[in-house]
């Protein structure tokens, strides 16, 4: 009897949690999967045939894949400058301790953006920077790479430091043990920091919201401007939304694992 | 050749702790510290960007700030909707993260499913909810209606706005606390729940009395990490609602944001960034004194 019980209960729970995310997103590919009129007739329409004429139109009349490709380099240069730097960085900081570093890096993390994108609207106006991809890349690398950093601290922290003393011993140099023996050990937290940074950089959109343009435009800008003035395009706005969430989605449901170690490997710590 | 990579190898060894951590902190300098400065430098000044010159003004902005009847709805606004989103996600986050830890068959599954909106673009998610929530021809009140509930305007009516904001937020990122929560659950000791089973606690003791003061760091680290994109929330709400109708969703951030770009006024803005800046810090100081202390049991 107890155990009905609580097999019901589990049931339902699990009922109650997967609803919420998956109705949305079903109803996202829906909106994009009905044409113009359908979205805006009521009551709502759950079953009709489905059309792929809005995806389409996505990419002919609004060049969406110029758009994918823009966030797809920017996203990519900031990972790799966020790894690039941030990997000897956080390891040094983990071995040495050298907490001031760590105090910059959360300086970082709690300066509202606008309060970078101010100055940096200012700054890239004057150089001529605006709408090009120096000036989103070095934006974004504003939140990828405190991220990968602040990742990478805790798994630098928790390996054995015997293994790097055994590799001095055999006459490696400091730099060709860090390249040879300790990235590899860590290889795990890189692919955690390098999808995360990846999936913030992809995702952001107030920096290029004002910084990007015409050229450099990325994805959650584009699908925004699907709403103009007076008029919002529902069907694009479904076909653009899915283009855009089921890359990362898919990206986070395969990785999600070490997502989760990497979030709370960083929150756990003292 | 040789000898300069050799003695190059050499430096790096000896100074590694300069090397290692030099790019990073100098490229950090410049795309952080710089902009930060540029920013607190703008405080002092009246400047509409793309029109003379900043002209140094002392504190006026900070003055003019206080009898900004907008600023104090942004505050007003603000604690209302991170207070509200931050209470609902902790304690549902808990709950939740209670559940996954009894690991029932199939939990596995479930628990994929549920974190899908935390790593989706928020502008996309929020657009789509903003149609859900349309209240003439949304679907939210369509289900509404259809089980005998009243419809309500949601995102269009004032009183109902910082409510309909915060489920969105609630439900996009209940599932980090969740996560975070339920990682530190699965590594507290187990010696004191045996030995409140021998006592013959209940259910209900245990979570309060063990579970609750053990899990209770973590529960605030995770309220300190969410908390600092809480309080600068903007995508979500700049979609759906751009802070309307009116202001009645224009949090302080939204505001400074309207100001800077909108209005183009670059001393005002910057000072109300940094004051939100300053509430961030504020609750975070709070927060990480509260983490530090025992516990009463």
């Amino acid at each position: 009897m107890i155990k009905a019980l609580k097999t019901t209960f589990f049931y339902a729970g699990a009922v109650a949690l997967c609803l919420p995310p998956l109705f949305v997103f079903i109803w996202m590919i829906l909106t994009g999967m009905k044409t113009g009129i359908q979205n805006i007739s009521y009551p709502p329409e759950f079953i009709f045939p489905p059309t792929l004429e809005n995806f389409r139109a996505v990419f002919q009349q609004h060049n969406f894949f110029r758009y994918l490709m823009n966030s797809l380099v920017i996203a990519t240069l900031a990972t790799a400058i966020s790894l690039a730097v941030g990997l000897p960085a956080a390891y040094s900081i983990a071995k040495y301790r050298q907490n001031k570093i760590g105090i910059l890096i959360l300086i970082a993390r709690m300066t509202p953006f606008v309060s970078y994108l101010l100055p940096w609207y200012i700054i890239f106006r004057y150089l001529r920077l605006v709408d090009t991809f120096t000036a989103l890349t070095l934006t974004h690398l504003i939140i990828t790479m405190p991220m990968v950093i602040w990742l990478m601290v805790s798994f630098f922290e928790s390996m054995p430091v015997e293994l790097e003393d055994a590799a001095m011993i055999d006459g490696c140099s400091r730099s060709q043990s860090f390249i040879r023996i300790v990235l590899p050990l860590v290889r795990n937290g890189i692919a955690t920091a390098a999808i995360m940074s990846f999936i913030f950089s992809w995702n952001q959109f107030l920096f290029s919201l004002i910084l990007s343009g015409p050229r450099t435009k990325t994805v959650p800008v584009a699908v925004y401007n699907f709403i103009s003035y007076g008029k919002i395009d529902w069907a694009g706005i479904g076909a653009a939304a899915t283009l855009i969430v089921l890359p990362v989605s898919v990206f986070a449901f395969f990785v999600r694992k070490s997502i989760v170690q990497g979030l709370t490997m960083g929150a756990l710590k003292d | 050749m040789k000898n300069i990579l050799n003695s190059v190898s050499r430096f790096v060894d000896r100074n590694q702790s300069l090397v290692f951590p030099g790019p990073a902190v100098a490229l950090l300098f410049l795309i952080v510290i710089l902009p930060i400065a540029f920013n607190l430098y703008l405080t002092f000044t009246r400047w509409t960007i793309g029109l003379g010159q900043p002209r140094f003004i002392g504190l006026d902005n900070f003055i003019e700030l206080i009898g900004d009847e907008r600023v104090w709805n942004g505050v007003k606004v603000m604690v209302y909707f991170s207070g509200a989103s931050l209470a609902l996600e902790l304690a549902l986050g808990l709950a939740i993260a209670l559940y996954f830890n009894r690991n029932f068959k199939g939990s596995e599954l479930v628990q994929a499913i549920y974190i899908i909106p935390f790593a989706a673009t928020p502008v996309a998610v929020a657009l789509i909810w903003r149609i859900m929530l349309n209240p003439e021809i949304g679907v939210i009140n369509y289900l509404l209606t259809s089980i005998g509930l009243p419809p309500s305007l949601w995102v269009s009516s004032e009183r109902m706005v910082i409510p309909a904001l915060v489920m969105v937020d609630v439900w996009k990122w209940t599932p980090m606390i969740t996560l975070i929560v339920l990682a530190g659950l699965k590594s507290l000791p187990h010696d004191p729940y045996e030995a409140a089973r021998i006592d013959g606690a209940n259910a209900l003791q245990i979570f309060r009395y063990i579970t609750l003061p053990l899990i209770r760091p973590v529960l605030i680290a995770a309220l300190m990490l969410r908390s600092l994109d809480n309080l600068k929330e903007f995508d979500m709400i700049y979609t759906i609602t751009q802070g309307g109708p009116g202001i009645a969703s224009e949090t302080l951030y939204l505001y400074s944001y309207n100001v800077g770009f909108s209005f183009f006024k670059a001393g005002y803005g910057s000072a109300l960034m940094v004051v939100v800046f300053m509430i961030v810090l504020v609750f975070n100081v709070v927060m990480n004194r509260l983490r530090r202390e025992t516990p009463a049991l």
